[in-house]
């Protein structure tokens, strides 16, 4: 779990957990997984008072994990900081990709603009790109457009059968 | 006590409906050899998350019964596994590990299995009944009462490294098929 996001100048208004997860469940996710970070600290919370949440050890895990919920018949939603994107690398290409599971990344952007701790540094800089090359399709909400950010993923999953990713950027979440 | 020979023991006594979630490597392969079914599904790739796989379908499907069939190497290589699966334990869980002291599919180069009692870590993870058997007597007497237990349960089935080479061809179905097939079974939509 990392430190405090900042919150970024030109998005001063973040958003309430609760309707966010109103709206995951409205486009069908019904199963949450992950390992925690600041950025999404009021989301997994959200998610722990509706008893929804179900913390892994690590974001390959929970991947497995979102793996055999969509195979019991569950729309997962994958919880990670992007620093948990590199340890996904073998289970999103030779389990999700490979398989056609679907799921919805909701993986976090530390080291945004180049702008955190330095240990977020490189897979900051890397995320969009490292997204790209996987082939997982992928959007940055910022507050007037995550809920159409939502149903974009959910529509996305629906036609692709595989992971598709949203971006939580700093400050996006209160 | 090879791979083969041990499922040769369990396979048969495997409960028709049990969604099985096989290892990479040999298990899947001597494991679709051995008894290969719409609800079988076998990893070829993401090593260590058959255990994570097997519980995802074990908290959606309370209904349905699940049994892991993991490797030593597998169950090393996440160990965080058995924490999540005695964490959230699940009674519809079984969990059996062949462990064969080697990473057979890659060569039979050594694993660590041997100073490492994994039936004891899936005990001190939080698993309702965890043991171990080392014959083909023991393996038949014991798969019964394994899949009779409350779950979360683990069997350590110590084996022989076996001959070098495969114990069974390649997964013969697509992996996307394999997705689709167990949904089926389970009666989740397509």
């Amino acid at each position: 779990m990392g430190g405090t996001g900042t919150l970024s100048a030109e998005r001063p208004t973040a958003r309430p957990a609760g309707p966010f997860v109103d709206r995951l469940q409205a486009a069908g996710f019904d199963f949450f997984v992950g390992v925690p970070c600041s950025l999404v600290g009021p989301v997994i919370a959200e998610l722990e008072r509706r008893g929804l949440y179900l913390p892994e050890t690590r974001e390959d895990a929970a991947l497995g994990v979102a793996a055999g919920a969509y195979l019991g018949g569950r729309l997962p939603v994958v919880i990670m900081q992007n620093s948990g994107l590199g340890v996904s690398l073998n289970a999103l290409g030779s389990l999700h990709l490979l398989y056609r599971m679907p799921c919805l990344l909701l993986v976090t952007w530390r080291g945004y603009r180049g702008e955190d701790a330095p240990e977020h540094l490189v897979m900051g800089r890397v995320l969009p790109d490292l997204l790209d090359v996987l082939g997982i399709p992928h959007r940055a909400p910022v507050p007037d457009t995550v809920e159409a950010d939502v149903a974009w993923a959910a529509a996305q999953i629906r036609e692709r059968q595989t992971p598709v990713a949203l971006v939580v950027l700093p400050g996006l979440f209160a | 006590m090879t791979l083969a020979d041990a499922l040769a023991i369990l396979a048969p006594r495997i409960p028709a409906g049990t969604a099985c979630i096989h290892a990479n490597g040999y298990v899947s392969r001597a494991g679709c050899a051995a008894r290969d079914r719409e609800e079988c599904f076998y990893m070829i790739g993401s090593m260590g998350l058959a255990a994570s796989i097997g519980l995802g379908v074990a908290l959606t499907r309370p209904d349905r019964r699940v049994l892991v069939l993991d490797g030593d190497g597998n169950v090393l290589m996440n160990p965080g596994a058995l924490a999540s699966i005695g964490a959230a334990a699940p009674p519809n869980l079984h969990h059996v590990c062949f462990d064969n002291g080697a990473h057979a599919s890659t060569g039979g180069q050594r694993t660590i299995s041997d100073h490492v009692r994994l039936e004891e870590v899936a005990r001190a993870c939080g698993y309702r009944w965890s043991g171990r058997v080392e014959t083909p007597e023991a393996l038949a007497a014991e798969v019964p009462a394994l899949l009779g237990r409350e779950g979360p349960a683990f069997l350590l089935i110590r084996i022989a490294l076996g001959p070098p080479g495969p114990p069974g061809p390649r997964i013969p179905h697509a992996p996307e098929a394999m997705t689709a097939r167990l949904r089926r079974a389970l009666g989740a939509a397509a």
